[in-house]
C-alpha cells in the first residue's frame, strides 16, 4: 500500500511535470492571476527574448493595486504613473491574448477576491500570482502561492515553475470560537504563536473543527494571512461547504464534469497517518479578539491586553525590534490597548473585503455614528461584492454612520493609490500588514477584524467588539 | 543573468529582524514599469529624512562612507519577508548589492535574489553579528569575502560555511536563464498536459 500522504503531498504529486530525481521539479500551474504592478517587466521580458506565452487560457488579468476607489476613476486617473501601469496591463493583455477584466466591469476587483467569485479558484488547482497573498486560494484546497516577477515571466512562457518541495506543517485548532471572535482573530492568534518566520519553508494545513465551522469567506481570511507566518501556502481540505460555494459560479465545472470534479475534489484531504514535519495545536475557546500593536503581524495581542514593555522580553532581537516598533507606532508600554485612539478606519482588502466582512461591519454600525474625529473608508473587494452589499442596503448603513463607501480595489491596504495615511496617522485596519509605511509614509496600522474595525470607528479608539455587539 | 562566483567587498550592517520588502522599497517607489530606476527608492523611508525631497538621512548606514560603497548587506532574521515585489531585489541590485547575509530570508525574496544574480547567504545569527562587529571595527579594510563554489564566507579570520540548494547554486554560478532551461523540457510539459487533460478535463475549459 502507498504511504499515507498529506493534502499538500497530493497537490504536489499531481502537478509535477518533470523531476530531475534530485528534488528539482517543474510544477505545472493551473491558474495564473495577474495584475498591473508585478507584470509589466515580465511581459517586457517575453518581448525582449522573442518568446510567446505557453498558453493564454489559464491566465487572467485584472487591475487592482493602483486603481483609485472614487467614482470619478472611470473618467480619468490623475496619477500618471498609476495610469501607465494600468494601461500597460491592458495593452499587454491585448497583445498576448490574455483575458482581461477592465475597471469598468462589475467583475473587477482585488485579484484574490475575484478568483473565487468567478469560480476560477478550484480545489486541486495550482494557483500563482505575483502577489504574496495568493495564499488566500488555499481555502479551497488549492495549492496557491505568491511569486516574484521573474517567476511570473517563467509561468507566462512555460506554464510551469522550477521548484523544490516544501515541508508540511499542521496547525490544529480544536473546539469552537467564542462569540465575537472571527477568522481574523484566529489567524492573528496563530501568527502570534508561530511568529512571522515560524512557517518558513513550510506549507501549512489547517485542521480541526473550527476551520470546518468557518464560512468560505472566513477560511479565505485565514489562508490569506498564512504568508504573514512566513509559510509558502496555507491549505484547507475542501468539503461540502466548498462545493456549495462553488456550484454555479461562472467558471466552475458544469453538469457531468461537475460530478466528476466533485468526486475528485473529495479525495483531496490528508490521509490518516500522513506525516507532518512540524505541528502546532491550539484551543479555539482560548482565543479572544486580537489586535496588532507593532510593525510586524507577529506583534499581536488580545484587545484586553496592554501595550507590551520591551524590557520584559527575554530575546534580545525581539527587545530591540519592539522598542523600535513602539517608537514608530507612538505607543507607551503599559497603555491598555483599548485606550489607543485612532484617526482612520479602513475596511477592505483581500483579507476582509468580502460580503460577510461588510455585513459584520454593518451589523455594528447600524443606527450608530462613527466618532467625529474618525475618517472611515469601506472598500468592497470587488464589483460583485459592491453590488451585493448595495442590494442588501449595507452601503446606506455605512454612509448614514458617516463612513465613505468606495469603488473596489486594494485601496488603503498598501498605500500605492490615492487612499493613503498621512505621517503619524493611526489606522484600525482590516488588512494584513502593519509594516512601517505600508499604508502611507509614517502611517501607523493596527490590524484587526471587521467587527473590531467598526467598534473602533464608533468609539474612536481600539475597542473590544464584544462590548458593542 | 549576471553570474555570482566570488566577491570581496565592503559589507554594511543593518541588523534588524523582519526587514520586509515594503521597507526595502515602499509601494509608492515602484510605480514604474521597468526594472531600472528603482534604486533611488530603496529603503526610502529610512534613507531620507524628507522622502519627497530626497533629503538624505546622515544617520542611515548606507548613507555613511564607506558603507555607501557596500556590495554586501548584513541583516537580521527573516530579511525580505512580506510582499512578493521583485522591485526590492531590482532596487538593491541597481544600488550595488550583490549579496545579503542573514540568519533567514522571506521565501519569495530569496528566490527573487537568485533569479537576479544576488547571492542570499544564510548564516546563524551569532555569525552575522560577529561579522558585523568585525566589519564595524574597520569597515573599509575589513572586507567580507564570499566564495560560492566552496560555499564559504571569509571574515574576521573565520571561514563560515553556508548551504544553498544545488539548482540555485548552479543558476548563480552559470548565470543561467531559467526560462531557457525550462523551454528545453517543453516535451515533458506537453506530455503532462495531455495526460492531465484526461484526468482533470474540467481544468482545461
Ligand atoms: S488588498 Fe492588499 S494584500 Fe491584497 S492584493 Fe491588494 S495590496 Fe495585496
Amino acid at each position: 500500500m502507498a504511504a499515507p500522504r498529506t493534502l499538500y503531498d497530493k497537490l504536489w504529486d499531481s502537478h509535477v511535470a518533470h523531476s530531475d530525481g534530485a528534488g528539482n521539479c517543474l510544477v505545472y500551474i493551473d491558474l495564473h492571476l495577474t495584475h498591473e504592478v508585478t507584470t509589466p517587466q515580465a511581459f517586457e521580458g517575453l518581448r525582449a527574448a522573442g518568446r510567446k506565452m505557453h498558453r493564454t487560457d489559464k491566465t487572467i488579468a485584472v487591475p487592482d493595486h493602483n486603481v483609485p476607489t472614487t467614482p470619478d476613476r472611470l473618467e480619468t486617473i490623475k496619477d500618471p504613473e498609476s495610469r501607465l501601469q494600468l494601461e500597460m496591463l491592458e495593452s499587454n493583455a491585448r497583445d498576448f491574448g490574455v483575458p482581461y477584466i477592465p475597471m469598468s466591469d462589475i467583475r473587477q476587483g482585488i485579484v484574490h477576491i475575484i478568483g473565487p467569485e468567478l469560480g476560477m479558484t478550484q480545489p486541486g488547482k495550482t494557483i500563482v500570482c505575483g502577489d504574496s497573498h495568493t495564499a488566500t486560494h488555499g481555502a479551497f484546497g488549492a495549492l496557491a502561492f505568491g511569486i516574484g516577477t521573474s517567476d511570473v515571466e517563467h509561468v507566462l512562457a512555460t506554464q510551469t515553475l522550477q521548484m523544490q518541495k516544501s515541508k508540511n506543517l499542521r496547525v490544529q485548532v480544536d473546539g469552537a470560537l467564542p462569540t465575537g471572535v472571527t477568522g481574523k482573530d484566529l489567524i492573528l492568534a496563530i501568527i502570534g504563536r508561530l511568529g512571522t518566520a515560524g512557517g518558513t519553508g513550510h506549507v501549512v494545513e489547517y485542521v480541526g473543527q473550527v476551520f470546518r465551522d468557518l464560512s468560505m469567506e472566513a477560511r479565505m481570511t485565514v489562508c490569506n494571512m498564512t504568508i504573514e507566518a512566513g509559510a509558502r501556502a496555507g491549505l484547507m481540505a475542501p468539503d461540502d461547504k466548498t462545493f456549495a460555494y462553488m456550484m454555479g459560479k461562472p467558471h466552475a465545472p458544469k453538469a457531468a464534469q461537475w460530478e466528476q470534479a466533485v468526486a475528485y475534489w473529495k479525495t483531496l484531504k490528508s490521509d490518516d497517518g500522513a506525516k507532518f514535519d512540524k505541528e502546532i495545536r491550539m484551543n479555539a475557546a482560548d482565543i479572544v479578539p486580537h489586535v496588532t500593536w507593532g510593525t510586524s503581524p507577529e506583534d499581536v495581542l488580545p484587545i484586553t491586553a496592554k501595550v507590551p514593555n520591551p524590557d520584559d522580553m527575554s530575546d534580545a532581537n525581539k527587545r530591540v525590534s519592539a522598542k523600535r516598533s513602539l517608537e514608530y507606532m507612538g505607543l507607551i508600554p503599559g497603555t491598555p490597548l483599548e485606550q489607543v485612539k485612532v484617526d482612520k478606519v479602513f475596511v477592505g482588502s483581500c483579507t476582509n473585503g468580502r460580503i460577510e466582512d461588510l455585513r459584520a461591519v454593518a451589523a455594528i454600525l447600524k443606527g450608530k455614528k462613527i466618532a467625529s474625529h474618525v475618517g472611515m473608508l469601506v472598500v468592497p473587494g470587488s464589483g460583485l461584492v459592491k453590488h451585493q452589499a448595495e442590494e442588501e442596503g449595507l452601503d446606506k448603513i455605512f454612509v448614514a454612520a458617516g463612513a465613505e463607501w468606495r469603488e473596489p480595489g486594494c485601496s488603503m491596504c498598501l498605500g500605492m493609490n490615492p487612499d493613503i495615511l498621512q505621517p503619524g496617522e493611526r489606522c484600525a485596519s482590516t488588512s494584513n500588514r502593519n509594516f512601517e509605511g505600508r499604508q502611507g509614509r509614517g502611517g501607523r496600522t493596527h490590524l484587526l477584524s471587521p467587527g473590531m474595525a467598526a467598534a473602533a470607528a464608533i468609539t474612536g479608539h481600539l475597542t473590544d467588539v464584544r462590548k458593542v455587539m | 543573468m549576471e553570474k555570482f562566483v566570488h566577491l570581496k567587498a565592503i559589507a554594511a550592517p543593518l541588523l534588524r529582524v523582519n526587514i520586509d520588502t515594503d521597507v526595502i522599497i515602499p509601494s509608492r517607489e515602484m510605480k514604474g514599469v521597468s526594472k531600472t530606476g528603482l534604486s533611488v527608492g530603496m529603503f526610502a523611508n529610512w534613507r531620507y529624512t524628507d522622502v519627497p525631497a530626497r533629503i538624505s538621512n546622515p544617520e542611515f548606514v548606507l548613507n555613511r562612507a564607506p558603507y555607501d560603497k557596500a556590495h554586501i548587506l548584513l541583516s537580521g532574521d527573516n530579511f525580505g519577508c512580506g510582499s512578493s515585489r521583485e522591485h526590492a531585489v531590482w532596487a538593491m541590485k541597481e544600488w550595488g548589492f550583490r549579496a545579503v547575509i542573514a540568519p533567514s530570508f522571506g521565501a519569495i525574496y530569496y528566490g527573487n535574489c537568485v533569479r537576479n544574480g544576488i547571492l542570499p547567504v544564510v548564516l546563524p545569527d551569532e555569525a552575522v553579528r560577529a561579522i558585523a562587529a568585525w566589519v564595524e571595527a574597520s569597515p573599509a579594510a575589513n572586507q567580507v569575502e564570499i566564495d560560492l563554489p566552496s560555499q564559504k564566507v571569509h571574515a574576521a579570520g573565520v571561514a563560515y560555511a553556508f548551504s544553498i540548494g544545488e539548482s540555485d547554486k548552479d543558476m548563480l554560478l552559470e548565470g543561467l536563464d531559467p526560462i531557457g532551461v525550462t523551454l528545453k523540457r517543453d516535451p515533458a510539459i506537453q506530455a503532462f498536459e495531455a495526460k492531465d487533460r484526461m484526468q482533470r478535463p474540467w481544468v482545461y475549459i
